[in-house]
């Protein structure tokens, strides 16, 4: 059959600049550059491309740079180029269009929408240089009342376990066979040297990982992968994941190609089988269910560590994560659609889900309502671009947030989102093991903690501008941000004031 | 003295140090020159072996008792005493290959010189022979596959 698939991008090569080393050839796992010794030049197979920019980022002259393809559309605003290929795609194939990272679509970002205050006259703004500025949190439940001895300056119940973050971020979950064990370890590093947490995912926790398991969260998740005794009892806390953000109410599907040796023990399923997670938990159809699977968790691990609830951020979002605080969770993390996934369904990873910033207020107010906020922690995840979301999103009502795209674009990723391809030529997305040997982790793991060193010198700075010394006086504190562009309905839910008021 | 190391399980085929070697040891120190215009042609110094799974770059170790230095026959191949740094003489050396076949890491190639063939080696980048620079290939590697590190032995 004629392929009616038109390439996404073409490589702009600069001949005066190119000197045929044969570099960008060997860096592209989609075969789409060719030194043609016979012609004495170097060719590109455009229709492969998907514009990971490896290539440009390797090229010791700078020569190559990947741009649209220049095919104009039909004219009609309705049907887009994009649109009619997917129909052109799906015609060829009779095949569910897969995508991955986060909703890549134009839906209103609210964090742009939000200004930080900062300090004038009235109230004197901090230096963070000068003056010591908390970024600790602890994330946990938090008993209602703190019985204090006071006299031996003690309390008298011991408080619930508590996981202690250093700075208010943690990696989201991503798991080994998603990404890389590479990838998995560059996390793990990080996560040490910064003191806080990574998140294996629903993958299991690789053995190499284990010396890293303080750090670690550990999913149990509807495929229940990788979950036995051992794996429960090694980590900081344990997380329930019921839903995510790029893909709320499906599964997972990782398919057998990608189930090697190493991923299979590290599941503990077959070599080459397909990793299917089921949509829903089967043992979870109620908020009681729930309940009894949060207890089982603590049963297992003794109540000496926190369990989190993971779910996708939906319509009545709200209702739902007061349903879970109930049900006994200590951590609840609300996923936005923006974040990002290995592998999902084009049309539900662009069409299912809420903005992470409009479920987090709502979360936050609804179980302010309740007087049940300040017995829960409240993670927020789901595309947190800088240091300014982080600062937003705990002015929201966030304890925390949870972060991966970023640190992911930290290791080398340039969001081309074909990571359901398993060929990433950045050795993130892949489990081939030439591409895997691509990510030294040490130099991965120094660029993450880079990068989280830079946002908390920012966050600190922004904290002190508003004459804030601490992210706990920051946290639910709405009166931080004012809203520009947002209509009465939005300004509403996200609980903050238009700019100028 | 400090070595380049090259690590395999690190090295992913891209060759990036070859590039950066040949322009290192041209005369323009320019890519699109060293490559396309430059005659003689420079020539790389370090090589990379093997293939996309498996490859490791080879360089100069620079013995602290070289066999090369031990073997050569026209005096072309010389340690620096003071610095460690084994180079070879392109104005000496007659081309007999003796230090090619004498070098346990194949790190020595005969290629095409100003009148005969000849003896290329790793010089550390050296601007003056025998004096340590700041390697290139250890710079233009993406993945730390190359390290350059104080080692024992003189």
């Amino acid at each position: 059959m004629l392929d009616y698939v038109l390439p996404r991008y073409r490589v702009l090569r600069d001949g005066d600049l190119c000197i045929q080393c044969g570099v960008c050839e060997r860096s592209c796992s989609n075969e789409v550059h060719h030194v043609d010794e016979e012609l004495g030049r170097v060719t590109a197979n455009n229709g492969a491309c998907v514009n990971c920019q490896r290539c440009v980022v390797m090229c010791p002259t700078q020569a190559l740079a990947i741009t649209r393809w220049p095919q104009v559309d039909s004219g009609s605003a309705n049907w887009t180029l994009e649109t009619m290929q997917d129909i052109a795609k799906q015609a060829q194939t009779g095949a569910v269009l897969l995508g991955s990272m986060g909703n890549p679509k134009p839906f209103p970002v609210y964090w742009d929408h939000l200004l930080l205050n900062a300090s004038q006259v009235t109230n004197p703004s901090i230096d963070p240089l000068r003056e010591p500025m908390e970024t600790r949190v602890f994330l946990g439940s938090r008993p209602e009342i703190l019985k204090v001895n006071e006299r031996d300056e003690k309390l008298s119940a011991p408080l619930p376990p508590q996981l202690r973050l250093d700075v208010p971020l943690m990696f989201s979950a991503m798991s080994f066979g998603s990404i890389s064990l590479n990838a998995q370890k560059a996390l793990a590093m990080a996560a040490r040297e910064l003191g806080t947490f990574f998140n294996t995912g629903e993958g299991g926790l690789h053995r190499d990982l284990e010396q890293y398991a303080d750090c670690a969260i550990v999913q149990v998740a509807s495929g229940r992968f990788g979950v036995d005794p051992h794996y429960l009892g090694v980590t900081g806390a344990i997380e329930i994941k019921i839903g995510q953000g790029a893909k709320p109410g499906i599964g997972g599907h990782l398919p057998g190609e990608k189930i090697s040796a190493e991923v299979s023990r590290t599941r503990m399923i077959p070599q080459g089988t397909d990793a299917i997670s089921p949509a829903p938990h089967h043992d979870i159809y109620s908020i009681e269910d729930l309940r009894q699977l949060v207890f089982s968790l603590k049963e297992a691990t003794g109540y000496a560590k926190p369990v989190a609830v993971k779910v996708a951020a939906v319509h009545n979002v709200a209702a739902i994560a007061s349903g879970m605080a109930r049900a006994g969770a200590d951590i609840i993390v609300v996923d936005g659609f923006r974040g990002g996934t290995g592998a999902a369904p084009r049309r539900i990873r662009d069409n299912v889900g809420i903005p992470i910033e409009l479920a987090l207020a709502a979360v936050d107010q609804r179980l302010r309502d309740e007087s049940i906020r300040s017995t829960v922690s409240l993670v927020a995840a789901g595309s947190i671009r800088s240091s300014a979301d982080i600062v937003r999103a705990i002015a929201l009502g966030a304890d925390a947030v949870y972060c991966a795209s970023a640190p992911l674009i930290a290791l080398g990723c340039h969001q081309c989102q074909d990571c359901s391809s398993g060929k990433c030529n950045w050795g993130i997305a892949t489990q081939r093991p030439d591409l895997v040997r691509r990510l030294n982790p040490e130099i991965a793991a120094e660029r993450v903690v880079n990068l989280v060193h830079g946002w908390t010198h920012e966050i600190k700075e922004m904290m002190g501008g508003m004459g804030i010394n601490a992210v706990d006086s920051l946290r639910g504190n709405r009166l931080m941000l004012r809203g520009v562009g947002l209509n009465e309905k939005e300004l509403e839910i996200l609980g903050v004031k238009y700019a100028g008021e | 003295m400090k070595r380049i190391y090259a690590l395999e399980d690190w090295c992913i085929d891209c060759k990036r140090c070859e590039v950066a070697c040949k322009v290192f040891h041209s005369k323009s120190k320019d890519p699109v020159k060293a490559f396309l215009f430059e005659q003689p042609r420079p020539r790389n110094r370090v090589r990379v072996e093997g293939n996309r799974t498996l490859s490791i770059a080879i360089n100069c170790r620079h013995c602290p008792a070289p066999k090369c230095v031990e073997g050569c026959i026209s005096g072309a191949m010389t340690r620096n005493p003071e610095t460690g740094v084994v180079t070879s003489n392109p104005e000496k050396c007659v081309g007999c290959r003796t230090c090619v076949s004498l070098c346990p890491f194949g790190a020595v190639t005969i290629e095409e010189g100003p009148r005969h063939p000849i003896a290329f080696k790793c010089d550390l980048c050296g601007e003056v022979p025998g004096v340590p620079g700041s390697p290139s290939c250890v710079a233009a590697c993406p993945n730390r596959a190359l390290i350059y590190v104080e080692s024992e032995g003189n």
